[in-house]
């Protein structure tokens, strides 16, 4: 599963490990996280996630 | 004549030359009660380079300390190590004055600068790591990001052994002196934490990983100079271990007791509970919001056990002063807290629940039921209300 970078604050997000604080379970692949799951650490929308390459 | 403003010198190649903030008391929401300053640097290096600005206000103090030491249009290149005004401010008008060869911030920061002064300059953008040359001298640059703004880097003086830590171990304190070994001991350090509890205490995850790379790093750091307060290049030790310390956020005994009051019962019900936290050994701290503000009440909360919050329940909801000091503490995403809430209403007492809602939203671990009381506590209310704080108080062994 792919991860993807937040592109205001760098923060990764990493399907294995899901987002916990979140209540987003591990395996939870990026494109599953609901519409207004936020980045953890700035609060950035979904749309500002760019794949890691 | 003599420039009315100095610089002072402060390693080999460096001078501050930044501004004096006396009467500031409303820093975004923050109190400043003691004032503050807008730290900018002037390396004298080939070429002379000026590292961060000062708030708009104060850019002729700024340009008298540089005029101090050299003449400004000598200045070739400038460095912004964050993007917000306090420091940015000055910087259209200098680019303008100096027409500097180079403007240097780092990758976010040379967006985020467009993005509040659409300059027709270029930003050159510094990769995390990447290091400059300036003649003998050699910078390197390392990305902050959320600390405390995603463009927020610091910059690393080889030479001098200096970083220059932009808002990082900051305080707001104007003060005449320049170094914080000049500065009273007990005042440093309440600023200090201040300043951590209102501007970082939510990236506290952040500061661990970083404090962690920069001693990974090995980097020799013999003066740490921030943006704002004093200069420290004594006992450096002392403000990296306590921003070490308040970033771990590990509870104490120590309990908060925040509340508004319409009618004095409110305020009856926090007294009760004060002297009951401290029957269970609790040190505690009764903060009215009408005598604090919210940044007192986040400066107080930094490394505490517990929170309770008290509110009247007006128009069927929230003290507003409560549900204002609950957004700020909310935002702010303090760790290992718990607490209770309680109240006094008259018909439909929502308050407590609502402060109850918020805290669970924070992750506040309730230790009781919230304590409701109708109109004014009799003296079997206030027994309530005192073994509420003494349960909790026990809790928080």
């Amino acid at each position: 599963m792919k991860k993807y970078e937040c592109t205001i604050c760098g923060y990764i997000y990493d399907p294995a490990l899901g987002d916990k604080d979140g209540g987003i379970p591990p395996k939870t692949p990026f494109e599953k996280l609901p519409d207004d799951w936020t980045c953890p650490v700035c609060g950035a929308a979904k749309d500002m996630f760019e794949e890691v390459k | 004549m003599p420039e009315p403003f100095s610089a002072v010198k402060i390693s080999e190649h460096v001078y501050w030359v930044g501004a004096i903030d006396w009467s500031i008391r409303d820093f975004h929401g923050y109190l400043t009660g003691r004032g503050s300053t807008y730290n900018a640097y002037l390396i004298l290096s080939d070429p002379v380079t000026l590292v961060d600005t000062v708030k708009a206000p104060f850019r002729e103090e700024m340009l008298s300390r540089i005029a101090s030491v050299v003449e400004p249009g000598k200045i070739r290149q400038l460095i912004s190590n964050h993007s917000e005004m306090d420091h940015s401010g000055s910087l259209p008008e200098m680019i303008q004055l100096l027409r500097p060869e180079k403007v240097f911030a780092s990758v976010m920061g040379a967006r985020t600068l467009q993005e509040h002064f659409h300059l027709d300059q270029e930003i050159i953008p510094l990769k995390d790591g990447e290091s400059l040359n300036l003649g003998k001298l050699k910078l390197t640059f390392l990305e902050t990001r959320m600390l405390h703004w995603p463009d927020s880097m610091v910059t690393y003086l080889h030479d001098d052994a200096l970083l220059f830590s932009q808002d990082g171990f900051g305080m707001h304190l104007a003060s005449s002196e320049r170094f914080a070994d000049e500065i009273p001991a007990e005042i440093l350090s309440w600023e200090a934490a201040r300043y951590f509890a209102n501007i970082l205490l939510l990236y506290s995850p952040l500061i661990l990983k970083l404090l962690e790379r920069v001693g990974k790093l090995n980097l020799p750091i013999k003066i740490i100079a921030p943006d704002h307060g004093p200069i420290y290049r004594k006992n450096l030790d002392w403000i990296l271990q306590s921003y070490a310390r308040w970033a771990a956020q590990k509870p104490s005994r120590q309990a908060v007791v925040v509340y508004d009051t319409m009618w004095q019962s409110t305020e009856k019900m926090a007294r009760a509970i004060g002297e009951g936290l401290a029957a269970g050994g609790a040190g505690v701290k009764l903060l009215s919001l009408k005598s604090c503000h919210r940044s007192d009440v986040a400066t107080e909360i930094l490394g505490a056990g517990a929170l309770l919050v008290g509110s009247p329940t007006l128009n069927n909801g929230l003290f507003p002063t409560v549900a204002d000091c609950l957004t700020y503490l909310k935002g702010l995403r303090p760790q290992n807290l718990s607490g209770a809430a309680f109240g006094s209403y008259g018909w439909s007492g929502e308050s407590v629940g609502e402060i109850e809602g918020v805290m669970k939203e924070m992750k506040i671990n309730l230790l009781s039921e919230g304590l409701k009381v109708k109109y004014v506590p009799d003296r079997e209310a206030l027994e309530r209300c005192f073994s509420l704080g003494k349960a909790v108080a026990e809790k928080i062994k």
